[in-house]
């Protein structure tokens, strides 16, 4: 235990990275991840292809993969950025790919008859999607963003592999000094757990106050 | 057609919209990839001899021992990590109390770690207590440990799913709480989740790139060695990239053909008209 608490400030540091890593990511991925539902879902048979080509790459690819490959393969084509906004945007580019397909699910899963509906009672697009399609899609993803946003976390641990100091990789330089793995494995494996079952809290309640019985 | 309720049967005008969104997507489309192929060739990667090497036999019969230590490790730690899964899905729905709490701890903890801590664990904390696992094992340990806790989600779900007259039948038929469980709830429940089996094991075998840490020479691992031999960094992982997403995607591909065959659920409500 006194191995934690002597090395705090490192642990913290990390700790830090890994919810920089985590809220910028998802925060992109969600970004990403609209633009590519919206293309999946368009009339337009190219741009329709163009979002299924983006979500069967990147959720094919292993993300130590995409990560290894911005990290050392883009520089030499003079892709360069920071070590944090790059493995942000990686990992916003990852989790973008599960984040629309979920939105898509979300949209497939409202009634043809409401959109129809909609239109019938002369609602425009913009006004049909806001208070008709949008209100019932989002209510059925909360569960399936929750737990993309407990994946994306433990996918910035992926992020030590390259060389971001993250919680992952502060824990593995205070074992590598103190050689207590027990304590400090433990200690990183429980900030881990804690922010999932918190994301999980949240949106537990979200969706409980949100879900609409049929 | 998209069957979204987002759009009706395009008109005149919206079909005109549809064509002039394809020329804009295609420009687009076409406008990325140039400059993709413009920063390639601006920093002399589009170079013939920086890719003559990927059109030789050798490099690629080493990338495909790469490929291969993916497939046996993938392979070992998903057979592993279902019989554990199958277990604690069990566990989770046993009427004993403890049974089903440890069983659910495990899996609702396991599941939020990530798996590079796993490894991380095995690498550095096990071999202090005694246990130096070979190359092998360090990598498929941690990825069955970890993924035990998806598969055990996966059919505690399947399992749910039977409707619980399938169960009470077996009962009143005479047979034991096991056995109604191995013959009549398990098969139909495995049949049902073939599909999220499959992809499960997309994603198991996207995680044994972690081999690049354990310095086990799978697929990714065997690119780093490339790369390291021939300089030719943004290639080799390239061409790692391809490799992955044609495997992976077949995967893919084939957990949705099992979807599209699956049974059709009996209809829990009448349909209307």
């Amino acid at each position: 235990m006194s191995v934690l608490l002597e090395h705090l400030p490192e642990l913290w540091q990390g700790l830090v990275v890994t919810f920089q890593l985590t809220a910028g990511s998802f925060a992109g991925a969600a970004v990403l991840g609209v633009l590519v539902c919206a293309l999946r879902v368009s009339p337009v048979r190219v741009l329709r292809a163009l979002g299924t080509a983006y979500v069967e790459t990147f959720q094919n690819l292993p993300l130590l993969v995409l990560l290894v490959l911005a990290f050392f393969g883009l520089p030499e084509i003079g892709v360069q950025a920071g070590l944090l906004v790059t493995a942000v945007v990686v990992i916003a580019v990852y989790e973008g790919a599960y984040v629309g397909e979920a939105l898509r699910s979300g949209v497939n899963a409202v009634s043809k008859g409401q959109g129809e509906a909609a239109r019938a009672i002369g609602l425009t697009f913009g006004q049909s999607l806001r208070h008709v399609i949008l209100p019932q899609a989002l209510r059925t993803v909360v569960q399936p963003l929750g737990n993309i946003f407990i994946m994306t976390t433990m996918n910035t641990a992926l992020a030590a592999a390259v060389g971001v100091v993250d919680l992952t990789a502060a824990a593995n330089r205070v074992n590598l000094v103190e050689a207590q793995p027990i304590p400090i494995f433990v200690g990183a494996g429980t900030a881990y757990a804690l922010i999932a079952a918190s994301a999980g809290f949240v949106t537990g309640r979200l969706e409980r106050r949100l879900v609409i019985l049929r | 057609m998209t069957s979204t309720a987002l759009f009706d049967e395009p008109g005149p005008k919206a079909r005109r919209r549809i064509r002039i969104a394809t020329v804009l997507g295609t420009l687009a489309a076409v406008a990325l990839a140039a400059l993709a192929v413009r920063q390639f060739a601006a920093n002399g990667q589009l170079d013939a001899a920086r890719w003559q090497p990927y059109a030789t036999w050798p490099m690629w019969r080493y990338l495909l021992d790469g490929l291969w230590s993916t497939f046996l490790a993938a392979v070992v730690s998903a057979a592993l990590s279902m019989a554990l899964g199958l277990l604690l899905a069990l566990g989770r729905l046993s009427p004993r109390r403890w049974v089903r709490l440890p069983a659910a701890g495990y899996v609702e903890v396991v599941r939020t770690i990530p798996a590079l801590l796993l490894v991380y664990v095995v690498l550095f904390a096990l071999p202090r207590y005694g246990m130096d696992l070979p190359l092998f094992w360090k990598l498929v340990v941690p990825l069955t440990v970890s993924n035990a806790a998806a598969f055990a989600e996966i059919f505690r779900a399947g399992i749910n799913a039977i409707e619980r007259g399938q169960t009470e039948a077996g009962l009143a038929v005479g047979l034991t709480r096991f056995q109604t469980m191995r013959l009549i709830v398990l098969p139909q429940a495995a049949s049902r989740v073939l599909p999220s089996i499959v992809s499960q094991s997309v994603g198991l075998l996207k995680d044994t790139s972690l081999g690049f840490i354990v310095s086990y020479g799978e697929l990714l691992y065997s690119g780093k060695v490339l790369a390291a031999y021939n300089h030719l960094v943004i290639q080799t992982y390239l061409v790692v990239a391809l490799i992955y997403l044609v495997v992976n995607a077949s995967l893919s591909k084939l957990a949705r053909t099992l979807e599209a065959r699956r049974p059709a659920l009996p209809a829990r409500r009448p349909a209307r008209a």
